[in-house]
């Protein structure tokens, strides 16, 4: 299954949802994304990843890239993501770079 | 915006656009725009590099080297435009196969980069592989872009550690571990909790540089296991990590997995040991596999026979040419990259005496590796443990080229304390030399107690419980006829061979373990625990269990409940070691009496005080240890005495007058049974007689005056 990638920009917070399969052959597509998002000086991201399936090297190294794109003061946080993935984010220490959510809340995102 | 272009292809190969690339570092290096391929073979009369996609058996593109792109014996291309997540890659070499020569070079392989960063092939522990696949171990090439958060090496002194070996896998993958990822560097992570409360501040890390664990796999006769290269004393990638231990080398995170690792060891102020194997290669002799180096420059990297064959100083087919300048540059660089790419604190090198030959096998005066290791300035923190030793008959236990920095793993020590422990008389000299920090191996060249790393077991040999449940090897299950393994273990089954259900045998074999804890965790040098032994770990009289992905070397942690006394003997002896700085001093004692309390820094006695017994009939051994003098008087110290009575009887010991105003207080006493056999340290019971006390037969005991 290939990747579904979608940016919105809600209240200074981008929103990026994926679905699909995160692998070497899709991850350009969120990069783009992440520039995107960057680009417009957002205050948090916000990554929904409730319907991703499986997320391989290369798109756990696009949040070290989305960590160095968006700079320190940005919040990155990883929403909803299926155990596979929260645990591969968690055991490969990228889970130094984002913050994990259960589920979306604006209260903590959007502040 | 600068627009400058440094680097631009200036050839197109194989489709490819490429330019002459730089020859260092060697390896796949990411550059602006592409990624720079770099390899030495001094021998090779062509050579190509090979990419595939990821997993795809046939190469998508095959760039043979032109000849402006080698410089000296160093092939190097920079190659643009590629998706470096999506590629594995190999090199193909030409040249003379003429083995009396030393060269072996087939241009029908495909070879493995010996300085892969990451490997793929193998990427999840046990899974069959493909036997026909032409290129099994398939380089990848890796970032660099793990955050550290600030981590650094831990720093502990050399003489203030306590080390814990263990194998990444057996560690947690018996279903009783509980972990989220058995058997991997996250499942071990998990574990960290536990190491805490035991309080060691070391692991030493059975082989984590790729190997494959189906090399010479086979099924056993007789219970159809399949026996594995489990261990992994056998390296297939020295610069890769395995990723059939990581949980995550299904997606090629295991760099990033076990950086994670050693960063909240880090945190837990436990520093990372690496057992690594530079003695020989999975590569194995003229029969075995094309893996890298056979194929790269046979010549160069392994020590040959003017015949040309393999020179087998390991015991395991070949013997890798350490002294070899090119080889010589190869190890120290994989060092390197280990001590500053992974922070790892130090290394054990296995069958270290072969780092100390030379291209004919003869031992050196002065090993130029072993040199260069010692005074490299990256990997000046660093530990450098040797197994002083080989397959050959070289034995440098005491002897190895030191430098001022090597310790060794003591045999000696072993041997010595194992014999005592089982009741063999005239040891008391012996062990008198040996809870010195063994100054008769160390002490004419001035190394000190810390170049002494003493062990009882380790993963070689018996567990503890099997040193005193088991006479003699019982190794069937590894397929030999029960031929493979030492015959010289010095144990001693307290009556009974195999499990018993005799209430006084078991008691006996609990107290052994406890007797060996103390003698370990009390004895100047450094001790090396074997993780299980806490728990009374069996392997059912294996001693060489390194075929068996089995609950014969897996940890069964149920057995912390049973033995709950075994681990809170061993927790507080390591507390108690690192509460007394008299046990763990910088220099060997040298019997110097203090001014100040009028004792000699160390003073040998019996059954009766201020008379040693190291007749051949002894069996017994005390010793005072004055506080006052700890560390050369810089960090004062209770006095301690200690008494081992390794006779079948109990035996009275008149003690020492404690110092003045301090009174004798109980911190163990293996023959009483838990849990007034060890106390907290600070708050030992009073002892009631202060001129004298029982120690129990076959039975340690330690005082401390305050």
């Amino acid at each position: 299954m290939a990747l579904t990638a979608k940016l919105e920009i809600v209240n200074n917070v981008a929103k990026i949802a994926l679905t699909g399969r995160l692998d070497a052959s899709t991850a350009n597509q969120f990069r783009e994304l992440i520039e995107q998002a960057a680009a417009q000086k957002v205050k948090a991201a916000a990554l929904l990843l409730g319907d991703l399936e499986y997320m391989a090297s290369a798109g756990l190294r696009i949040l070290v890239f989305a960590r160095q794109k968006m700079g320190v003061a940005v919040k990155i946080y990883v929403v909803a993501p299926q155990d596979l993935v929260r645990e591969t984010i968690e055991i490969s220490g990228f889970s130094q770079a984002v913050i994990l959510l259960p589920a979306y809340d604006a209260t903590v995102i959007e502040g | 915006m600068d627009t400058r272009i440094d680097v631009y292809p200036t050839h197109e190969i194989a489709g490819l656009k490429a330019r002459a690339g730089r020859p260092l570092p060697f390896g796949a290096t990411l550059v602006p725009g592409g990624v720079n391929f770099s390899i030495f073979s001094r021998h090779a009369t062509a050579c190509a590099l090979v990419l595939f996609r990821k997993g795809e058996p046939t190469p998508f593109a095959e760039l043979p080297f032109p000849p402006e792109f080698r410089i000296g014996d160093v092939f190097c291309v920079t190659v643009f435009d590629l998706e470096v997540e999506e590629i594995e890659y190999g090199y193909r070499m030409d040249g003379p196969f003429d083995p009396a020569r030393g060269h072996r070079f087939d241009p029908t392989k495909i070879l493995s980069d010996p300085y892969a960063r990451l490997l793929s092939g193998r990427n999840q522990w046990g899974v069959e592989p493909d036997w026909a696949a032409p290129y099994p171990h398939r380089a990848r090439i890796a970032f660099d872009d793990f955050d550290w958060q600030g981590d650094r090496p831990v720093g502990t002194p050399l003489a203030d550690l306590v080390i814990y070996e263990l194998h990444v896998r057996s560690f947690t993958q018996h279903p009783s571990a509980g972990v989220r990822n058995p058997g991997t560097y996250a499942g071990l992570a998990e574990k960290i909790p536990y190491l805490k409360e035991l309080g060691v501040n070391c692991v030493e890390l059975m082989p984590v540089f790729e190997f494959d664990e189906f090399e010479n796999s086979r099924i056993a006769p007789g219970t159809g296991e399949r026996l594995l290269n489990y261990w992994g004393y056998s390296t297939v990638g020295f610069f890769a990590p395995k990723a059939g231990l990581a949980a995550t080398g299904q997606f090629g995170m295991q760099m990033d997995e076990f950086k994670t690792l050693v960063r909240q060891l880090h945190e837990a102020g436990i520093e990372v040991m690496l057992d690594v194997v530079f003695n020989h290669t999975a590569e194995g002799n003229e029969h075995g596999p094309y893996v890298s180096f056979r194929g790269i420059d046979n010549q160069t990297y392994y020590i040959l026979t003017p015949e040309g064959y393999y020179y087998n100083f390991s015991g395991c087919g070949n013997t890798l040419n350490c002294n070899n300048p090119v080889v010589r540059a190869f190890v120290l660089d994989c060092l390197r990259y280990w001590a500053a790419e992974y922070h790892i604190d130090g290394f054990r090198f296995d069958l270290a005496s072969i780092l100390g030959r030379d291209a004919f096998g003869a031992p050196l005066a002065n090993p130029p590796l072993l040199e260069s290791l010692a005074y490299d300035p990256i990997l000046s923190k660093c530990k450098l443990v040797a197994e002083a030793w080989d397959a050959g008959g070289l034995y440098q236990v005491g002897s190895f080229p030191a430098y001022g920095r090597w310790a060794e793993w003591n045999g000696k020590f072993r041997d010595d304390v194992r014999q005592f422990l089982k009741g063999d008389s005239g040891m008391a000299g012996a062990i008198s030399t040996r809870m010195q920090g063994s100054p008769d191996l160390y002490g004419w060249n001035g190394r000190g107690p810390t170049a002494s790393i003493n062990f009882i077991t380790c993963h070689d040999g018996f567990t503890l419980y099997d040193s005193f449940a088991y006479n003699g090897k019982h190794n069937e299950a590894n397929g030999e006829h029960n031929n493979d393994g030492g015959n010289d273990n010095h144990s001693w089954n307290c009556g009974w061979e195999g499990e018993s259900t005799d209430p006084e045998v078991n008691a006996l074999r609990r107290r052994q373990i406890k007797n060996a804890a103390a003698m370990l965790l009390l004895a100047h040098g450094v001790p090396l625990l074997l993780a299980g032994d806490e728990l009374g770990r069996t392997q059912y009289g294996n001693n060489n269990n390194y075929c068996h992905d089995t609950d014969l070397s897996w940890i069964d942690w149920s057995a912390r409940a049973a033995n709950a006394d075994l681990f809170r003997f061993f927790s507080r002896m390591i507390a108690f070691r690192r509460a007394h700085p008299v046990l763990r001093p910088l220099h060997h004692l040298t019997g110097r009496i203090s001014p100040t309390s009028g004792l000699p820094e160390i003073s040998f006695h019996g059954t009766a005080s201020w008379y040693a017994d190291f007749s051949p009939g002894s069996r017994v051994f005390a010793y005072l240890l004055d506080g006052t003098q700890a560390r050369d008087g810089q960090a004062p110290d209770n006095t301690l005495y200690i008494a081992f009575n390794m006779h079948w009887d109990a035996l009275g010991f008149a003690l020492p007058a404690p110092p003045s105003g301090s009174r004798w207080h109980v911190f163990a006493n293996t023959g009483a049974t838990a849990p007034d056999d060890v106390f907290d340290p600070g708050s030992e019971p009073i002892l009631s007689a202060q001129d004298h006390i029982l120690v129990g037969a076959r039975s340690v005991v330690i005082l401390v005056a305050r």
